[in-house]
């Protein structure tokens, strides 16, 4: 049984008469490890403000506990933040940086000396105490602030792109460390990212967000395979995302031909985005295919190598562990299941994004 | 390499100003002190600053005492006045801000004397103020002519600078630093004290030194409104200068005067970490 820890109801957040949050519903169960996830600019600093008491919604609830804590200041939450760009204090050294929290708490001076060095190493920074804030490097002061916010053991944490300074490398062991933090101190992280694959590997829920509104939560694997919308698909990962009428139930047309599919329910002839993930094409011999086209490139990334197949109305791309030869032609293959079909997000026509890579 | 050197051919104005308008007067200051005109010329001697130290007759150093104790005060009156309303003036919203701190600059474009002898009439025994004693059937206050009066007018007329460069550095605090000892726990109290405060010291210190020299060098407001008993080292170099006419001595208390200010001042930057902060005067 989830226990429910924090809601927002009907959050609306407006900057000068401007809605930069237009009625956000959000559910944080205890314990849980959920992800605002969206592009630059969405609200995902806003909303996560706006939990930590920095900010009070212009209307709506934020519930604790279900109690209303709209206006609650910060320093009575049980919640503590990694703010997006550190504000580390810069007249304090690395050691008394995270010990602030537990001195303004009274906790016993005894303790704090071994709460912080715990923290510093936990963190990578042990021999780092006596060091000024403003001699480290970005990477190293974002440590400190997650050190900072971590040694009050608070109820909920707040993560605002905590790892966006590091390196690839350093940004991995990072993830697996708070990943493993969390569920072994059943903290309730709120945690904000662009990346994502961050936000697929680590989380227990996702709420992806655009333009000040919430598009899907759901479980990394629910808003990967069952994307709501062209949006969620686009931003979740690569997709093709291609125009299609929903002939009926379970038959949708593109690229002038008909193919089986397992959705049902959308009006008759209704304009679909039709999305297909790269992986889930396969490239067969011509004669095989259910559709074809001439391959435009073949890129390697590491595991698998990206495909380009141009059908003559669309570009696709495709992942494979085979690499193809460019300028041939060769079949296209999918199953029923690999054919999401949304209600039209974008207005008109096609995604930006892949639909148009030449 | 040549981009420099013309560059440095830009200063070249300011050289030949600083050195016909700062050193050579000062030049000729310490010259005053250290000699004196004899039948055959100029010769060296100790002779002024003899006087001013003499043990026996302590008068000019206690006026130098009673200066830099009337200088302490106002100082430190400044500051207790001075940061709160740089601290409020901080928290304004940017519009409101910008109005009164220019209403805190606007009384230091009038001449200061003019100021100076606007407060005389106010607080003269016949003046304003007790004028409107009187009228409430309060008896007067004998104001004019003490040190009060002269800490009083010190208060007034420096009390933006304190103000200023406190109110720079509280400004430029980044906020979410504010924000993160909020998050960590601390109220207001212990965000100021602990964030704040520590923070804004930079601002305090240039406020104090930018304070405390005027003060400590001033001589019309202690002879307006201190009159001659209260009379401020200032004071006795203008006489020197102007009615006794011992320039050599009236160079040695200036030389006096300016070290103690050096020493002030080195004393307030090497407090001062970050010395790109605030408006610093060294
Ligand atoms: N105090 C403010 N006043 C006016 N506009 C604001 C304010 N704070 C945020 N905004 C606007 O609200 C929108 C959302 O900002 P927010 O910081 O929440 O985005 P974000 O999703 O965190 O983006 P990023 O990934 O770049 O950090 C932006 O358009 C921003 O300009
Ligand atoms: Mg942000």
């Amino acid at each position: 049984m989830k226990k429910e820890l924090i809601r927002l109801v009907n959050c609306v957040m407006e900057f000068d008469g401007e809605a930069v949050l237009k009625s956000i519903n959000l559910t944080v169960y205890d314990k849980e490890f959920l992800t605002l996830l969206g592009p630059s600019g969405c609200g995902k600093t806003t909303t996560l403000r706006i939990i930590g008491g920095f900010e009070t919604p212009t209307s709506g609830e934020v519930l604790f506990d279900g109690v209303r804590f709209n206006d609650v200041p910060p320093y009575k939450r049980k919640v503590n933040t990694i703010f997006q760009r550190y504000a580390l204090f810069p007249h304090l050294n690395v050691f008394e940086n995270v010990a602030f929290g537990l001195r303004v708490n009274k906790v016993p001076k005894n303790q704090i000396e071994p709460a912080v060095t715990e923290m510093l190493q936990l963190v990578g920074l042990k021999g780092y105490e006596h060091r000024d804030v403003s001699s480290l490097s970005g990477g190293q002061q974002q440590r400190v602030a997650i050190a900072r916010a971590l040694v009050n053991n608070p109820r909920v944490l707040l993560l605002d792109e905590p790892l966006g300074a590091l390196d690839l490398k350093l940004r991995k062991e990072m993830q697996t460390e708070l990943k493993r933090i969390q569920q072994q101190s059943g903290i309730t992280f709120i945690y904000v990212t662009h990346d994502q694959e961050e936000a697929l590997s680590m989380s227990d829920t996702i709420a992806v967000m655009n333009n000040g509104t919430i598009q899907q939560i759901g479980s990394p694997t629910d808003i990967y395979n069952e994307p709501q919308n062209a949006f969620v698909a686009d931003f979740i990962g690569e997709s093709n995302i291609i125009d299609g009428i929903m002939k009926q139930d379970y038959l949708v047309s593109f690229g002038g031909k008909n193919y089986d599919c397992v959705d049902a329910g959308f009006k008759p002839n209704e304009e679909v985005d039709v999305v297909v993930r790269p992986e889930d094409i396969d490239v067969v011999p011509l004669e095989n295919g259910l559709w074809s086209g001439v391959v435009k490139s073949v890129a390697f990334k590491g595991v698998h190598y990206e495909i380009m197949v141009d059908s003559g109305d669309y570009v696709w791309m495709i992942h494979s562990t085979d690499a193809q030869v460019p300028g041939t032609t060769v079949g296209m293959m999918l199953e029923p299941e690999d054919l999401h079909i949304m209600h039209k997000f974008y207005p008109n026509g096609s995604v930006a994004g892949v639909a148009e890579v030449e | 390499m040549r981009k420099s050197r013309r560059l440095a051919s830009l200063a070249l104005p300011y050289g030949v100003y600083a050195l016909i308008f700062i050193l050579a007067p000062l030049l000729l200051i310490l010259f005053y002190s250290l000699f004196y005109q004899g039948s055959q010329g100029f010769a060296f001697t100790l002779k002024h600053f003899l006087k001013f130290f003499d043990f026996s007759e302590p008068v000019y150093m206690k006026v130098l005492v009673r200066s830099v104790r009337i200088a302490l005060v106002s100082t430190v009156i400044c500051l207790i006045i001075g940061y709160p309303m740089a601290f409020i003036l901080s928290r304004m919203n940017p519009r409101v801000r910008n109005i009164v701190s220019f209403l805190f600059v606007l009384p230091m474009w009038m001449n200061f004397l003019l100021r100076t002898y606007a407060w005389m009439t106010l607080l003269e025994n016949t003046g304003v103020i007790n004028s409107l004693l009187g009228s409430l059937g309060l008896p007067p206050i004998n104001i004019m002519y003490t040190e009060g009066a002269v800490i009083f007018g010190n208060v007034y007329n420096f009390l933006p600078f304190m103000i200023l460069p406190i109110y720079n550095v509280l400004i430029k605090i980044d906020k979410s630093v504010v924000e993160a000892a909020g998050d960590l726990g601390a109220n207001f109290f212990k965000t100021f004290t602990k964030v704040i405060f520590p923070l804004s010291l930079p601002g305090v210190t240039s406020g104090i030194t930018m304070t405390f020299m005027p003060a400590v060098t001033t001589f019309v407001i202690s002879k307006l409104l201190g009159g001659g008993q209260n009379a401020q080292i200032g004071d006795l170099i203008e006489r020197q200068f102007k009615s006794v006419g011992d320039w050599g001595f009236g160079s040695a208390m200036s030389v006096i005067l300016m070290l103690i200010i050096l020493v002030v001042a080195g004393f307030m930057n090497s407090y001062e970490k970050d010395k790109s902060a605030g408006g610093v005067l060294l």
